[in-house]
């Protein structure tokens, strides 16, 4: 609309008319105003979703039992700035720093070895720190693992777990002697390749809660319990008479007769240790040792 | 720690869609079993009720007149228990291929591919029930 009225209807009241298009001048500032500031906002508003764009959202499980607000448990939403590069970790803790200092996560190393931070994220058990947050569709779901019990946030109890670890006695034992002159217990390069894999295990905990079995059998050993016992049961240098025991202890009722090969576990373990594959051959090891053909 | 939350079995149900081969080859092979089962008891149940009260009289049998042949007959002649039979027959084939793969499993064979060989074992279910189709459906009018 131009600010000019085309024509005007009547030459005799010049002056009437005058006064009209002085308003109508008005309204045009006005309107002209309110055009520029409805632009300002729109563009304010393609800057703030530019910037939404660039930011993740997460959604992260929320739960403490100590603080009122939080006995029922949430999800919390943040949108944390991508930067390249970025894991689950870093966003968490940047949503952490930033937004609400009260988050809870375990984490330590950064560089996946402590075995601190796994979650599940987006209806897998990963570990925070080598997950892409690009690799994730958004919103990003991060909740504590699963088949543990929530004690805050992202940490659960790990307690059951490492008991589960300690009942296959993870530790190097043997009744056997060097040989010769022999200070340390040398192993072919065979049996560590056999057994390599095995000792990447970082006590994460990520197999244990992918098992459904485990999930409903509190008793099972677990994926990396098992693991754990493959990896000394394997090596040659503890001798017979260790392994013996090792195999008693891993074909008991809860041992490795409980895993009925879903493969979650060697799915989902973040060193991708071939967990299913170390428990068959258990299996294997255990049959062997109880058949008798005469 | 005086307090901790228990998020129960409730929610791992709603999870189905995040399942991967293993989980949904373990499913299968559970749901396919207990059909199996279930149709065994039916099956033995149909079949010695009708054996019991069949006539043993020689002529009644070879005339088809027997309680047997009839019941048999007008089971067959139902469109319903013919698709039934299509689907006891997937269920079945389904088991026996998953249950080779299992023996592989067991055996060690094949780990890193486990996954690959639920889907072959999937689709040959499905080219064999695909393929038997005319043979249980025909002859049967609605």
């Amino acid at each position: 609309m131009s600010t000019q009225r085309q024509n005007p209807e009547t030459e005799t009241d010049n002056a009437e008319a005058e006064a009209d298009t002085e308003t109508e001048t008005e309204r045009n500032e006005v309107a002209r105003r309110r055009a520029e500031q409805r632009e300002r906002e729109r563009v304010k508003e393609n800057e703030r979703a530019t910037a939404d764009a660039e930011r993740y959202h997460l959604k992260v499980f929320r739960y403490d039992p100590e603080v009122e607000g939080k006995q029922e448990p949430r999800f919390d939403d943040f949108h944390v700035p991508y930067e390249q590069g970025m894991t689950v970790l870093d966003a968490l803790i940047y949503a952490r720093d930033e937004f609400d200092v009260s988050l809870t996560f375990r984490h330590s190393c950064r560089q996946a070895i402590c075995g601190s931070d796994a979650l599940f994220v987006n209806g897998r058990q990963r570990l925070g720190c080598q997950t892409q947050l690009s690799d994730l569709d958004q919103p990003v779901r991060i909740e504590p693992l699963p088949h543990q019990e929530v004690v805050k946030d992202l940490v659960v109890d790990m307690e059951h777990f490492y008991d589960q670890m300690e009942s296959v006695e993870p530790y190097f034992q043997t009744t056997d002697r060097p040989e010769g002159e022999l200070e340390e217990q040398r192993q072919s390069r065979e049996n560590r390749e056999q057994i390599k894999t095995s000792t990447r295990c970082i006590w994460c905990g990520a197999c244990m809660s992918s098992c459904n079995v485990a999930a409903g059998d509190n008793e099972y050993l677990g994926p990396a319990a098992i693991n754990k016992a493959y990896r000394f049961a394997m090596d040659e240098r503890e001798g017979e008479e260790v392994k013996q025991r090792r195999l008693e202890i891993i074909e008991q009722e809860h041992g490795v007769w409980r895993c009925q090969t879903q493969f979650s576990c060697t799915e989902v373990c973040p060193k991708d240790i071939p967990l299913t594959e170390h428990i068959q051959e258990l299996k294997r090891e255990a049959v062997k040792s109880n058949l008798k053909f005469w | 720690m005086s307090q901790s939350y228990d998020r129960g079995l409730i929610e791992d149900f709603g999870r189905w869609r995040e399942f991967s081969a293993g989980m949904w080859a373990w499913i299968f092979h559970k749901f396919t079993g207990w059909v199996l089962i279930g149709y065994l008891f039916t099956h033995v149940a149909v079949l010695s009720t009708a054996l019991t009260s069949a006539s043993a009289d020689p002529a009644t049998v070879a005339a088809n007149q027997d309680l047997y042949t009839q019941t048999i007959q007008a089971l067959e002649s139902l469109l319903i228990v013919r698709i039934l039979e299509v689907g006891l027959l997937a269920v079945a084939v389904f088991h026996i291929l998953n249950g080779t793969r299992l023996l592989l499993v067991d055996l060690g064979l094949g780990l890193g591919s486990q996954d690959r060989s639920f889907y072959a074992s999937l689709i040959l279910t499905g080219a064999i029930v695909v393929a038997s189709v005319p043979t249980f459906l025909a002859g049967v009018s609605l």
